[in-house]
């Protein structure tokens, strides 16, 4: 079960949804953002709080899944409880745990498979989008990301929820 | 020199880094992310820049001192420069580091030397260059009052100005 908006009524299938009404119903994601480089890390962070959400950050793919509860020696703590997050978005490329694996880690997970995955990488492959897509990631992001590109994935996120 | 036409000193400085290719639109991104209740964000990220690069710098230099060179981590070094240095804009940087990218892929140990040197130079630019600019950010005032008494007219002089006022802020007289 994911984070619900308070009040039904002005869910994202309303076409005149204004970015000002999700802060108004106090809509604050919690993100986890994943990715190795520090000042990409700082950045995305910033970029997401802009846009009013609550951010965690992990540096590689292992410390983001214990922070998921998917960590190796937390097997089968997850039963029964609630994704703590509203979105996971992640570098593709990243030492040890690819974002493509942390995808699917996360996608084999029956209580996180429904938590969004957000793929960024700074090289625009094809192969590589699809592939992601494919294994169920939500978008592909091309980096360096830009404020609207996060706005535009806050509205992305808004819709899909509803 | 006025307030005003310092402010516009400084413009015009900035929009020549654009012009010469030193800076990209992402150098505008990562501005338009500081606000009041970030006043120092820009400085803050480019911080980080220096240090993450130079320890990259350094590291590629005692890579290609080995006897045997490992080009794959290499390659993942500039690729942690490149991405870097694309997102706060630093664009000659991000440049070199995809040829730098090549030469590693193709192990040539020659282009690779080559590239981190010109990666070194583009690296010691942007740096300076970016540090007048926040020097002149921190001490328009500073650059007024002491401009006054050294009649220095150049935007690269920041740092003696700022130097300058320090002395003068402490009873001192400037030497000539």
């Amino acid at each position: 079960m994911l984070y619900q908006i308070m009040d039904g009524d002005y869910g994202g299938s309303c076409g005149g949804c204004s970015e000002d009404m999700t802060v108004e119903f106090g809509y604050e994601p919690h993100v986890l953002a994943v990715d190795d480089n520090l000042i990409d890390r700082t950045l995305v962070e910033k970029l997401l709080k802009n846009s009013s959400c609550k951010v965690t950050t992990a540096e590689n793919g292992l410390r983001a899944l214990e922070f998921l509860g998917l960590g190796s020696d937390q097997r089968n703590s997850l039963e029964g409880t609630v994704s703590k997050v509203n979105l996971v978005i992640t570098d593709y490329c990243m030492p040890g745990m690819t974002g493509y694996e942390l995808l699917k880690k996360i996608k084999e997970s029956s209580v996180l498979k429904e938590v969004p995955v957000v793929i960024m990488s700074s090289e625009n492959i094809p192969t590589r989008i699809n592939q992601c897509l494919e294994e169920g990631a939500q978008m592909f992001m091309l980096k360096p990301l830009k404020q609207s590109d996060v706005k535009q994935l806050k509205r992305h996120l808004m819709k899909y929820r509803s | 020199m006025d307030l005003v036409q310092l402010q516009r000193q400084l413009v015009d400085y900035r929009t020549s880094l654009y012009h010469e290719g030193f800076l990209d639109e992402q150098f505008t991104q990562l501005q338009s992310l500081q606000d009041e209740n970030n006043p120092d964000f820009v400085v803050e990220v480019v911080s980080l820049f220096f240090k993450d690069s130079e320890r990259l710098l350094n590291e590629l230099s005692k890579a290609l001192e080995q006897q045997i060179i490992d080009f794959k981590r290499m390659d993942a070094q500039v690729h942690q420069l490149k991405g870097s240095s694309s997102s706060i804009g630093a664009h000659r940087v991000q440049k070199l580091c995809i040829v730098f990218r090549n030469y590693c892929e193709a192990q040539n140990v020659e282009g690779c030397l080559k590239c981190l040197q010109q990666v070194k130079h583009e690296y010691g630019s942007i740096k300076t260059k970016l540090e007048s600019m926040f020097q002149v950010n921190l001490g328009p005032i500073l650059y007024q009052c002491s401009k006054l008494v050294s009649g220095i007219d150049s935007p690269f002089c920041f740092f003696e100005c700022q130097l300058e006022q320090q002395i003068l802020n402490a009873g001192g007289s400037i030497p000539v």
